[in-house]
């Protein structure tokens, strides 16, 4: 395994080695489409008889329904029709989000639109379907809608107190998920060690800001019984299970085509209630009914993430080796769990993932997952490494301190080596090979630690005050069924790929992963053009859609690559292998002898050119009668790709931050940032950079600027740009990126994920680095974001 | 429920003053002007005002141009931010707007928002309206009954409102110019670059030989239901030669001028803390470098 020449296994530079597209930064053939303009968003769907949706959303975080009045919304010009809950739970069932193997879990039903209660502020209450949109919020405006206030769960630390809102009656209670994972014997660890030391962490909670909003359009065709989706989604199989399922259709009736996606960062993984309520909308009108989520209601209804109080305990001998951690995570997810993938999962992570780095013995820690009156939470890009890295690194960071150790031998004498895979961490996850310690020495090369301490000496005694943090973390990949299938959700974690030749000597790639932006279409063109032998700009991708693609899980959880790729090198290998054996026989030559060279059946021993693909395609497509009848001539070949040997493929890498910090006016201003990550085989190097800064830059964005604020009453008090703050660019560092490649074994191709590195590791970095500024004046910050306030009051100014 | 697809809306172009008057006078209250649109088009799809027909300005000559006679410098309400931050006659004449420009927004905005309408929506965290109120400013206000000049300081009444009555507009703004003497400087606190200031100070000074201060005027933005003139921080500056106590002295009166509500980004001690440390950097550049020294 893992024998695929690339230039540097051959040791030849790229330009020698013409055919090989794994490993270069080949540009993204789909960028000027992006960039002029000329790409097909859900929005730029335009279809016959297409009517508008516009929901009036509730005012309250909790508050019955009395009645609904459409009296007035129908007098509305061009609207066409008013639906509530009652009439769309005729045709629509309801959905629950648990999932087996997360023991115990719990949620309430959820329909498209609530029947009787409104649950969180933003919620679709009552839709509106119009000729336009802007007739269709005419419409909304119209409508007399009486609710009921209740009260409000909204604090998650007195969710299951006496006296707390039970949100759903039915349920008992509002806990939906609690687990514990113990290893060793904390207790004791704990009660002998040289120094314990404690801290309590939050993060913020936020949410993945998609340039392109959520979109749908849907379409039921009465005459033959089928529901066409158009959707902005990142799993369109599993979205047409979804439709299929809740609006009781066969799944073979159902079909869902998602063409260009302006981001998505695991928001547009989940079934919405609007969106659901656009499908069973056309399934009941006939017609196609598109709604495009405007900023107000991404903030008020795309998932929010990250909502995580966590009280952390570390136990350290004197030596500096980590003995244990005690961990307690509490986690808010808003009234509902989110289907299909529910909103444990985060915290389940949480506990899977901290103390990930280090090799120690005594592990204990618990999640507990409770709901509130607040948008619902789910996974968001790097589902739980953000929180458990920043703790644990928080924790390393503290007790090195305590025992006056440096931070960076503090690592070396924890992270596991890299010589004692295969590994299983205290929390029961599988390590196939990991290089905490490749990586750490990489980032010593890239990081002037010395030049910084020097400096940060200097700059102090001016009275400025800079920090160096540092963060290590493992990161979860190319999920096998473990993570959703055994819990019963149908969500593939196989993919497929077809690969088929045309006659003029191009090649098509249909695959069941999906593109969002980050570049799957241009990997999957490097890899076929690579596995086949044809020059990149040979290859047609096509991707996102239920109908003409192999079935699949899509893109999400870092599987694009390490899953959908290797699916496609297979069959790219398959075709060659079609087309060489048709070759040989043209030729009479032993296929053996010949090899594929940019698009040329070349003599493999010479180089010497026998005959050009396009030729072959001609003679078999067109003059078929002149080869011999039993020859095989499938020049379609499919493979699916599936891991088998380990639950996940984990990667590693460690970042670094520095920063200075204006202690007169808690302003941070990030200086500059460095990750070293480990995602395998490395496919285009620029596109995994690009992915790792990008991560990066969310992570920065998640623990300085991006927070969700609710007052006490439930209402969400960021639902514009001027106050949910993203990171700009102007505030964004220079990121440095650097690489260790071990190749999983478990593919040929050797890839795994690259999406969630940067995220998982920058919130702690930062944090560390921080605190590295404030710690000669005795202040420390453990509560994301980092902001003014919360960095004023660490140091008692106010 | 806010949304973000505008209402129908009616569409008047104004090429002269004559012609608004005329306009206004046919569509009344339900009438909106419209200039650089920078904020009226945000409440417009969020369906915060809902006016039935938009008056176009921006055509109206009259409310154009920069022009600097008699000591005086006069804006035209119509001016872009980007025009103010690269004109050369405000540069010489009113160099605080030109420093302030770059703090305003992002580029897009400064492209077409109009000094007149920064001054006539009146935001309590905007750098204009401090700037002219720290500058000693006049607003010109015109109306089917003719003009009228207001003191920049009476020009802002509360949050979000000023002195404009229904059917006026902005038509210029008068500054005194800049002396030798003068020292202007604005400085801010936002958590990004061109959002809003958590706290602002535009400020303005003069100077004489000995370093003795004169019309100081701190006016504070971001801290208050518009902007801020600092009364009680002024006088403890006025007639004094300006040092580290002086500033100190200045800071510590901010106690009573400044009585600032909470926002998102903090409590209302962070902002009087803020107002405090933007007064020492403000103030700061103008200490004589022996004093920096020490």
């Amino acid at each position: 395994m893992n024998d695929i020449p690339t230039p540097d296994s051959i040791g030849l530079s790229r330009e020698d080695l013409p055919n090989s597209y794994i490993g270069r930064s080949v540009p993204r053939p789909n960028v000027p489409k992006l960039v002029q303009g000329r790409a097909t968003y859900t929005d730029d769907v335009v279809l016959p008889r297409m009517v508008h949706a516009a929901f009036l959303r509730s005012p309250h975080a909790h508050a019955r329904i009395v009645s609904v009045d459409a009296t007035a919304a129908m007098q509305v010009p061009g609207v066409v029709r008013v639906f509530t809950g009652q009439d769309l739970a005729k045709v629509c069932d309801p959905w629950v989000a648990v999932l087996a193997h997360l023991k115990g879990m719990k949620s309430a039903p959820q329909h498209p639109l609530p029947l009787d209660r409104a649950t969180w502020q933003g919620e679709p209450i009552v839709a509106v379907v119009a000729d336009s949109r802007a007739a269709a919020e005419d419409g909304v405006a119209a409508l007399r809608v009486e609710f009921d206030p209740l009260p409000a769960q909204v604090d998650m630390e007195t969710a299951l107190a006496p006296g707390a809102t039970v949100i759903h009656t039915e349920l008992g209670d509002n806990l939906v998920f609690q687990r514990t994972a113990v290893q060793g014997d904390v207790d004791a660890a704990f009660a002998a060690a040289h120094k314990v030391v404690e801290a309590t962490f939050v993060t913020g909670r936020h949410t993945g800001v998609t340039l392109e909003p959520r979109s749908i359009i849907a379409d039921y065709n009465r005459a033959d019984g089928t529901l066409t989706v158009h959707q902005s989604t990142q799993a369109p199989h599993m979205m047409q299970n979804v439709f299929a399922k809740q609006l009781r259709m066969e799944e073979s009736q159902v079909r869902v085509i998602c063409k260009d996606v302006g981001g998505s960062f695991g928001i547009k993984v989940h079934v919405y209630p609007d969106e659901v309520a656009v499908a069973a909308m056309s399934r009941i009108l006939g017609r196609p009914v598109k709604f495009v989520a405007d900023r107000f209601e991404a903030f008020a209804s795309d998932i929010h993430a990250r909502d995580h109080r966590i009280k952390g305990r570390i136990a350290v001998d004197a030596d500096g080796k980590i003995l244990g951690f005690d961990i307690d995570d509490l986690t808010g997810i808003g009234p509902y769990s989110v289907y299909p993938r529910t909103s444990a999962i985060e915290g389940n992570q949480v506990v899977n993932l901290c103390g990930g780095p280090y090799d120690f013995a005594n592990y204990r820690c618990t999640t507990t997952v409770v709901l509130q009156n607040k948008v619902p939470t789910c996974q968001y890009r790097a589902v739980g490494h953000p929180i458990a890295t920043a703790v644990t690194e928080g924790l390393v960071d503290l007790a090195a301190q305590a025992i006056g150790m440096d931070p960076i031998e503090m690592r070396r004498r924890n992270l596991v080596r890299d010589d004692a895979y295969p590994f299983t961490s205290p929390a029961g996850m599988k390590f196939e090979g990991l290089s905490h310690h490749a990586s750490l020495k990489k980032l010593l090369e890239m990081v002037p630690v010395e030049r910084i301490r020097a400096d940060q000496a200097e700059a102090r005694a001016r009275g400025v005050h800079r920090g160096l943090g540092i963060a290590a973390f493992i990161e979860l990949t190319n999920p096998s069924p473990f993570m959703y299938g055994i819990g019963g959700a149908r969500i593939s974690a196989q993919d497929g790929a077809t690969v088929r030749m045309d006659p003029d000597g191009s090649v098509v790639v249909a695959s069941g992963v999906t593109e969002q932006g980050q570049g799957t279409e241009a990997i999957l063109a490097q890899i076929v053009a690579h596995g086949v032998g044809v020059p990149v700009g040979k290859v047609r991708v096509i991707t996102g859609d239920t109908q003409a693609t192999p079935y699949g899980g899509g893109t999400w959880a870092c599987r694009g690559a390490g899953i959908g790729g290797e699916a496609a090198l297979q069959s790219a290998i398959a075709l060659k292998e079609q087309l060489l054996t048709v070759a040989g026989t043209m030729l009479q030559a032993n296929p053996a002898s010949l090899d594929i060279v940019l698009g040329e059946v070349v003599d493999k021993a010479t180089g010497a050119q026998r005959i050009s693909l396009s030729e072959i395609g001609r003679i078999v497509y067109f003059r078929g009668d002149t080869l011999p009848k039993d020859l095989p001539r499938e020049f379609v070949q499919t493979r699916h790709f599936i891991t088998k040997e380990y639950p996940f493929a984990f990667t590693n890498g460690i970042q670094a931050c520095w920063v200075e910090v204006d202690v007169a006016t808690g302003m941070v201003k990030v200086l500059e940032h460095w990750c070293v990550e480990d995602c395998g085989r490395v496919i285009n190097p620029l596109l995994v950079d690009e992915q790792v800064r990008g991560g990066i830059v969310q992570g920065l964005g998640g623990a300085l600027y991006e927070h969700c604020v609710y007052d006490d009453q439930g209402n969400l008090l960021t639902t514009t740009m001027a106050d949910y703050l993203v990171p700009m660019a102007a505030e964004m560092p220079e990121i440095h990126v650097g690489h260790v490649e071990t190749p999983t074994r478990e593919s040929l191709l050797g890839a795994k994920g690259a999406g969630e590195a940067g995220t998982a590791g920058a919130p702690g970095a930062l944090m560390n680095a921080i605190n590295d500024a404030l710690r000669p004046l005795g202040g420390i910050v453990t509560a994301q974001p980092f902001t003014p306030a919360s960095i004023l009051r660490a140091l008692g100014t106010i | 429920m806010v949304r973000m697809k505008w209402p129908a809306i009616g569409y008047v172009r104004a090429t002269s003053l004559e012609d608004l008057w005329t306009a206004q006078a046919a569509h009344g209250g339900s009438a909106q002007v419209l200039a650089g649109g920078q904020t009226l088009l945000a409440t417009l799809a969020f369906r915060l005002s809902d006016p039935k027909v938009l008056i176009d300005i921006t055509r109206i000559a009259a409310l154009r141009g920069i022009g600097a006679q008699g000591g005086v410098l006069r804006i035209g309400a119509l001016t872009r931010h980007a025009e103010l931050g690269r004109d050369p006659l405000v540069r010489q004449h009113a160099p605080l707007l030109a420093e302030a420009v770059p703090l305003i927004a992002h580029p897009a905005i400064r492209n077409r928002g109009t000094i007149g309408g920064s001054l006539a929506y009146a935001d309590p965290a905007a750098e204009l309206p401090a700037c002219v109120v720290a500058l000693g400013a006049t607003i010109v206000l015109a109306s089917a009954r003719g003009e009228r000049r207001v003191a920049a300081e009476d020009f802002f009444t509360g949050l979000l409102q000023t002195a404009l009555e229904p059917g006026e507009i902005i038509a210029a703004v008068e500054l005194p110019s800049a002396t030798a003497a003068t020292r202007c400087a604005i400085v801010e606190v936002a958590r990004r670059s061109g959002d809003y200031a958590m706290a602002g100070l535009a400020a303005c000074l003069s100077l004489d030989a000995a370093g003795t201060v004169a019309a100081p005027r701190l006016v504070f933005f971001g801290v208050g239901s518009g902007p801020v003139l600092a009364a009680k921080a002024g006088a403890a500056l006025a007639g004094r030669v300006l040092d580290h106590a002086a500033i100190g002295a200045a800071q510590m009166a901010l106690a009573e001028d400044l009585d600032p509500p909470a926002d998102m980004h903090g409590p209302p001690e962070m902002k009087r803390h803020l107002a405090r440390v933007l007064t020492q950097r403000a103030l700061g550049r103008f200490l004589p470098a022996s004093e920096i020294a020490a």
